[in-house]
């Protein structure tokens, strides 16, 4: 089936409207202006919402852009793409007299009101003649640049993709936040004086012990990588997606690549209905996701599966991939799957499934997308020698050291096993405070006089 | 359904809602449709020898979103010429008979102008007159409007002059640019008024402009003061009418003015002593149809509370106002938090902290959370931190029983002079 171009760009257009000058007046009225507010603790990064809120109602909304930004040096994304219910709007207290403020909304309507106005928000400290690499320039690694050169140190991004930005650039579908928005954080940290080298990957282009020779300090901030594979027969045939790399290329250019396909998405986290989502738009005519717990234990947020429900995706419960099925081409046309059932863990930990004996089914499907989490840069952790469990690097939760005291980490590469969370705006902060622990770290080694 | 007729010194109107003499009551057009609309009187826009009005005339003051918290205008009296105005009052007083119709006068202070106006508008059927001495701008510099109002002689003359030619109930319109409002209303009365109704505007400037630095609002880039009126003045006009009303030498009727937005408003403006209330930035920010809740949310609450008659609400609360060193000092209330309700948004904390008396404590339960507690014992009683409470019923004044009987600071005083005398 055919979509045209004019249709891929309409439904890849960012859904959701910025809140006009009007409603941003009445909304930033309402709040009460809290004393020691609990959206301020419910924020990640603790942005002083209540101030930038303020600053929306008396008609300064270039320091309402710097007091989310100063706090949050991704916040322009983080505006669109924070679970903001489960966080700031969700401790907000009118949540017990009315209805929360609509902060996520509001900070939009700040941080768009600054790109749109071209503002240039901060400034780089004094250089201090000390020297950090980020190795990645995803939130995390961007927030720590940020910070560093603002506390003057010389910072050098490492960014093995053509832009930085990491996950808000390439990972997050275009129709809830737009690439430039991501692109502006990106500038306003260039624009401090920060070396970003793009296509420029450690491991391939530049070596590990080259960054531990020339800067005083590392930190790695490099993300997570593809999805793993199922492990189950038929992977390799034509028309088997990784959604990380699906959304991606609906980041890079629009392809009509699916329309008229029946989808199958392997996976119920929220990379599975971005992926299934993207498929809707970009013209598939069935998506349906399959996952082999319920909807109870999905990680996927609540408003996330509203919205993949709103677009027409489909979900199996219960429901387990056995094999996909090719035609004589080579080209996948079904997926044989098992029906399963959640027995309790021995552990008391999540409901396990389990495989009812005889219950195999075809669902017909002729793209498989598979969307059951991220893989861990385990060679690149090993080229800097430093201990993890699993891909997941081991820090010191104080300093954000790893086993090498001269690398820190932070970000979704540090995320896993009860630590961290797998949030931008985790990350973000993360990152902000791994840049203050090298700060005071190369400060007690007598940064100050350099 | 209550009586909600009123009679102010002889005039009679259906309901106590008067459109004030403004914009609202420029034409016959304007007053008919106010008319139509329910309104029980109207007072004309001020006539006399007809003036030049600029253009950009009014102002606001909006306040955290809402528009028209004050309202500020540069407009003088009628731009038309007085046998125009008089013919359509003509016209209004035939079609609704039973509508209080007040012309509102202002001339030289002369006396021959004040005959000649007097006649010309009451040959056409006025049912009172009320006299302009209240205007802040453009007439006062002609010696007419607050010029004269602000001078207790001239007002009293004035008025008698006006007096010496009416047949009908004079209105004595008073400026609350003055130090003691009590002054002018007294000379007022001692001219003959037949009433006094109050207050006309304020003088103010609404605003400056923050980009071109003009004056808001502003005339080719000049501005002038103008007069402040709507919600933002009431509890100034509610004062200087409770004022009046409990000055034995003002013993007229109160027609009361400012900022009266709704029917809660004129209640507590006749309770403070009017007998009917008159109304202008309300209906100039919505039109004439408010007039529809005005008489609904009025006559309701008169039922609910048994009351028979509007009328019987004029001047209750009168004797309960009174000079500072009648009050009891030995009177306590403290704040009590119910922390069911308290949403916990810690304004009352902050404000009482920082700007109170420190007596509000932030404390956990056994559960972990958060509570706030007021230390009654050092709690003064100031109602700030109900003030600021954004949930209704949060925060309750309770009153305290106290050990000691009733001291005012008059009878403190007193005592403490009889003292000395015992001692001399």
């Amino acid at each position: 089936m055919f979509i045209s171009a004019e249709a891929l760009r309409r439904n890849f257009a960012e859904v959701k409207a910025g809140m006009r000058p009007k409603e941003a007046i009445e909304e930033s009225n309402r709040c009460l202006y809290c004393y020691d507010a609990p959206c301020i603790q419910a924020c990640p990064t603790g942005i002083n919402i209540p101030s930038f809120i303020k600053k929306i109602a008396t008609g300064n909304l270039t320091g309402s852009a710097r007091t989310i930004m100063d706090a949050n040096p991704v916040g322009a994304s983080c505006a669109r793409v924070c679970p903001t219910e489960e966080l700031c709007e969700g401790a907000c207290v009118l949540n017990h007299s009315s209805k929360p403020i609509r902060i996520g909304d509001l900070q939009r309507y700040a941080t768009d009101w600054a790109i749109k106005n071209e503002q240039r928000l901060f400034a780089a400290g004094a250089r201090i003649g000390r020297s950090v690499a980020v190795v990645g320039g995803g939130p995390a690694g961007l927030s720590a640049a940020r910070e560093l050169a603002r506390f003057g140190f010389d910072v050098t991004v490492f960014e093995a993709r053509a832009q930085a930005g990491g996950l808000n650039t390439y990972g997050i579908v275009s129709f809830r936040l737009p690439q430039p928005i991501s692109l502006w954080e990106v500038e306003q940290i260039r624009g401090l004086g920060v070396d970003i080298r793009t296509n420029t990957a450690v491991g391939r282009d530049v070596t590990a012990e080259e960054l531990l020779n020339g800067y005083d300090a590392v930190l790695l901030a490099a993300g997570m990588s593809k999805v793993p594979m199922l492990g189950i027969p038929g992977e390799e045939l034509e028309g088997v997606y990784d959604a990380i790399e699906l959304v991606e290329g609906t980041k890079i250019s629009l392809s009509p690549e699916l329309g008229g396909r029946h989808v199958a998405v392997i996976g119920a986290g929220n990379t599975a209905i971005d992926a299934a989502t993207c498929a809707v738009r970009m013209g598939a005519v069935h998506v349906e996701i399959c996952y082999r717990r319920t909807q109870q234990e999905m990680t996927a947020y609540e408003f996330e599966y509203e919205f993949a429900k709103s677009d027409g995706v489909a979900f199996r419960w219960l429901t387990a991939p056995q094999r996909i099925i090719g035609d004589e081409n080579g080209r996948v046309k079904a997926i044989e799957c098992i029906r399963m059932k959640l027995e309790p863990s021995p552990d008391g930990g999540r409901a396990r499934p389990v495989p009812v004996p005889g219950s195999e089914f075809v669902i017909e499907a002729n793209a498989v997308v598979k969307a059951i989490g991220q893989k861990r840069h385990v060679q690149l952790i090993d080229q800097f020698g430093l201990a993890h469990s699993r891909g997941i690097v081991s820090v010191d939760p104080a300093t954000y050291q790893t086993s090498n005291p001269r690398i820190y980490a932070a970000g979704d590469i540090i995320f896993g096993d009860g630590q961290g969370e797998a949030m931008v705006v985790s990350a973000a902060q993360q990152g902000k405070l791994a840049a203050y622990a090298i700060y005071k770290q190369l400060a007690a080694a007598g940064v100050s006089n350099p | 359904m209550a009586d909600l007729r009123i009679n102010l010194a002889g005039i009679e109107s259906p309901n106590p809602f008067w459109l004030a003499s403004a914009p609202p009551t420029n034409t016959g057009y304007q007053v008919q449709r106010a008319f139509e609309a329910g309104w029980g009187g109207a007072v004309w826009k001020t006539l006399g020898d007809p003036i030049i009005n600029t253009s950009s005339r009014f102002a606001a003051v909006h306040y955290n979103g809402q528009r028209v918290a004050g309202f500020n205008n540069i407009e003088l009296i009628t731009d038309r010429p007085l046998e125009v105005n008089l013919k359509e009052i003509a016209e209004t007083k035939k079609r609704f008979p039973d509508r209080a119709l007040v012309a509102s006068l202002m001339v030289e202070p002369k006396r021959e102008k004040w005959h000649e106006i007097v006649k010309k508008v009451e040959a056409v059927g006025v049912d009172g007159l009320e006299l302009n001495f209240g205007c802040p701008h453009g007439m006062a510099e002609r010696g007419m409007g607050s010029a004269s109002g602000q001078q207790p002689d001239l007002v009293e003359k004035q008025t008698y002059w006006a007096k010496e030619a009416a047949r009908t109930p004079v209105i004595v319109k008073l400026t609350p640019n003055i130090t003691d409002i009590t002054a002018t209303a007294a000379a007022a009365v001692k001219g003959c008024a037949d009433a006094i109704s109050l207050i006309n505007t304020i003088n103010s400037l609404a605003g400056v402009d923050l980009d071109s630095w003009n004056t808001i609002p502003h005339v080719g880039g000049k501005g002038s003061h103008g007069g402040y009126c709507g919600p933002a003045v009431k509890p100034i006009a509610l004062n200087m009418v409770a004022e009046c009303a409990r000055n034995a030498r003002i013993d007229v009727p109160i027609s009361g003015i400012g900022g009266i937005s709704d029917w809660r408003d004129a209640v507590e403006f006749m309770l403070m002593g009017a007998t009917g209330v008159q109304v202008c930035t309300a209906v100039m920010h919505h039109g004439f149809r408010i007039i529809e809740d005005m008489l609904d949310g009025l006559n309701t609450y008169l039922d609910r509370k048994g009351i028979a008659r509007v009328g019987e609400l004029t001047g209750r609360s009168v004797e309960r106002y009174t000079e500072w060193g009648n009050l009891d000092l030995n009177y306590a209330v403290t704040a009590r938090i119910d922390t069911e309700t308290c949403i916990s948004c810690n304004k009352c904390y902050i404000a009482c902290e920082d700007t109170a008396h420190q007596c509000i404590d932030r404390l956990t339960d056994a559960e972990g959370r958060s509570y706030l507690k007021v230390r009654e014992e050092d709690c003064v009683g100031c109602n700030l931190c109900a003030i600021v409470c954004p949930v209704e019923g949060a925060i309750e004044m309770v009153e305290q029983p106290s050990a000691l009987g009733s001291m005012t600071w008059n009878e403190r005083q007193a005592a403490i002079a009889s003292l000395k005398r015992k001692e001399a």
